[in-house]
């Protein structure tokens, strides 16, 4: 992973800085950078996004390709997941340098896509046992500026929302061959219904504290993060501990869910004077991983509907902008 | 080619263009932030990024460090969605193997390696979506990059892909020229001097043809150099506007 090295003054600032609920770039603790998304960047692919956030930029391209269905799910299709950390993001990458981290990132987005609701897999069955869809999720890293995961999450869906996937019909004659036939229209196609695609959020422990969408010289100062997958309705898929250092379970308790977070370290002072503020300025016990979640998935429905409806008149900026 | 007019009797050919016309480009210098030169370029469907690191100290084995000029590293790869069909492996195959050899030969001829001994310059490109010349566009998204992290350069290099098609040559091969199976010329120019800097033939092609599909090629080179060189000149207008000169 991109590295940045810091000294120790500048650690403490940012340390102390975040205790405050003061972070460098002028945030507050559970605020997301801009987060700048398009969809359909890459036309030869069945769906695609990039996704800025701050200085980390990630490019998703999904294609659609016909196999057989797997043999302990013989009426889904499946989705597969690739990440390529590629050279452009940093040198340390070249080679096979970035396979480690591609794996481990595609190993995750698999844990969070294991369960049925994330997409209707149903609905890329063409005929039980025999056709189906394979959904290739490529995630391509172009630069890597700290909170990979959630960035990646967010290109993620936005491409399978940007997914088009060509209706296809299986016709049976009497001697029970099957002939598949493909719609002549190109505009024929089934969506996937990305409703209950899961977000990730990092939440980054730096201190006595945590904050959302660290960039790379926060989590320098971070020894673990833990890392949520929150639906849209705020249903928890998968959960995940990342980093070097340890947690405190009460401290991830207070990550997930609030209250009880709260109850559990009441007895602590810095949280007990935070909670006499109420929501003064970002209070801790409001914070968790579930809410920031859902904020973030209502902004990004948000945002793919409106460029939606732009529809092919849209102007296209890609890397030109 | 059966069934597939690569050239109409109007003097068409299947994308609409003239035989050496180029397809539209447009390209952007800096687009990363944190590398220290980057560029991307679209030529028509065929979309490339380059970034490049350097010059830095030989990173790993210090014996690959050369006494009297700097080490250019190159490494191409294609985004596994780039192709119709998707791949498997990003880079490592064959093919990209061989890309980032050409690419490292192409800049070792440009780049003024003199003055950087003992160091390496990293090359790194990335092909999005390939339609036809995607060893063009790497090269002269490349360029851009290369100017833009300011490694001073003997010149421009610009590349631009030729065909032969029924006694006329094609400038600028899109995918399904390029997948007619005819002979197919890449060249790497620099402009101002009018070296070649790379020079690559697939196929077989009577000798008393080279010369007019080198000079297609050459004449489609010098016309990407000037696109480039109003790319560079408005970047330049740009970053010199931020700067409050």
């Amino acid at each position: 992973m991109a590295s940045v090295a810091l000294s120790e003054a500048e650690k403490v600032y940012i340390v102390h800085g975040v205790q405050e609920d003061l972070r460098v770039d002028g945030r507050g603790c559970e605020d997301y950078r801009c987060v700048d998304v398009e969809t359909d960047v890459v036309s030869n692919t069945s769906g695609s996004a990039r996704v800025k956030l701050g200085h980390t930029d990630i490019l998703v391209g999904v294609k659609a390709e016909m196999g057989t269905p797997k043999l302990e799910k013989p009426n889904e299709g499946y989705l597969e997941f690739f990440v390529d950390c590629s050279a452009n993001a940093t040198p340390e990458f070249e080679g096979r340098g970035g396979d480690d981290l591609g794996t481990e990132i595609a190993n995750t987005l698999y844990r969070i896509f294991n369960n049925e609701s994330s997409v209707d897999l149903k609905s890329l069955c063409i005929s039980p046992r025999e056709h189906c869809w394979i959904l290739y999720v490529d995630v391509l890293l172009l630069e890597c500026g700290g909170n990979l995961f959630d960035a990646i999450s967010i290109a993620v869906k936005a491409a399978l929302f940007n997914t088009r996937i060509p209706r296809v019909r299986v016709l049976e004659d009497e001697e029970g061959s099957k002939d598949i036939e493909l719609s002549d229209d190109p505009y024929d196609c089934i969506r996937l219904s990305v409703e209950n695609v899961p977000c990730i959020v990092t939440l980054c422990k730096i201190g006595y504290r945590h904050v959302v969408d660290a960039t790379l010289q926060e989590e320098a100062c971070s020894l673990a993060s833990l890392l949520v997958s929150v639906t849209s309705k705020g249903v928890v898929t998968c959960m995940r501990k990342v980093g070097k250092g340890s947690l405190d379970p009460e401290s991830i308790f207070e990550m997930m869910e609030p209250r009880l977070g709260a109850w559990r370290t009441a007895g602590v002072n810095w949280m007990s004077a935070d909670q006499a503020e109420g929501g003064g300025r970002g209070a801790v016990g409001c914070e968790t991983g579930k809410r920031v979640g859902k904020v973030l998935h209502t902004s990004l429905q948000n945002i793919l509907h409106k460029e939606e409806s732009l529809g092919p008149k849209r102007q296209k900026v890609g890397f030109l902008g | 080619m059966a069934g597939l007019e690569l050239l109409s009797d109007q003097g068409y050919r299947v994308d609409g263009r003239r035989a050496g016309e180029l397809r539209k480009i447009q390209a952007r210098m800096g687009v990363f932030a944190q590398a220290d030169g980057s560029a991307y370029i679209e030529q028509g469907n065929t979309k490339a990024l380059a970034v490049v690191y350097g010059p830095h100290e030989i990173r790993g084995s210090r014996a690959r460090a050369l006494p009297d000029r700097a080490l250019v590293n190159c490494q191409y790869s294609s985004a596994t969605f780039s192709t119709g069909e998707r791949k498997r492996r990003p880079h490592g195959d064959r093919k990209s193997c061989e890309m980032g050899l050409q690419l490292r030969q192409t800049f070792e001829a440009a780049i003024l390696t003199q003055l950087h001994p003992r160091s390496q310059i990293d090359i790194y490109v990335q092909v999005l979506q390939a339609d036809g010349g995607t060893y063009a566009a790497c090269v002269n998204a490349a360029t851009l990059a290369v100017m833009d992290a300011g490694i001073p350069m003997r010149d421009f290099v610009c590349a631009c892909s030729a065909g032969f098609v029924d006694g006329t040559a094609l400038a600028d091969l899109s995918h399904v020229e390029e997948a007619a199976g005819g002979p197919q010329l890449a060249l790497a120019l620099l402009p101002a001097s009018g070296q070649i800097a790379l020079l690559e033939m697939d196929a077989r092609l009577h000798e008393d043809h080279l010369e007019q599909v080198l000079e297609a090629a050459a004449r489609a080179a010098r016309d990407v150099h000037t696109l480039l060189d109003r790319v560079v000149r408005q970047h330049v207008h740009e970053a010199s506007i931020l700067l409050g000169d």
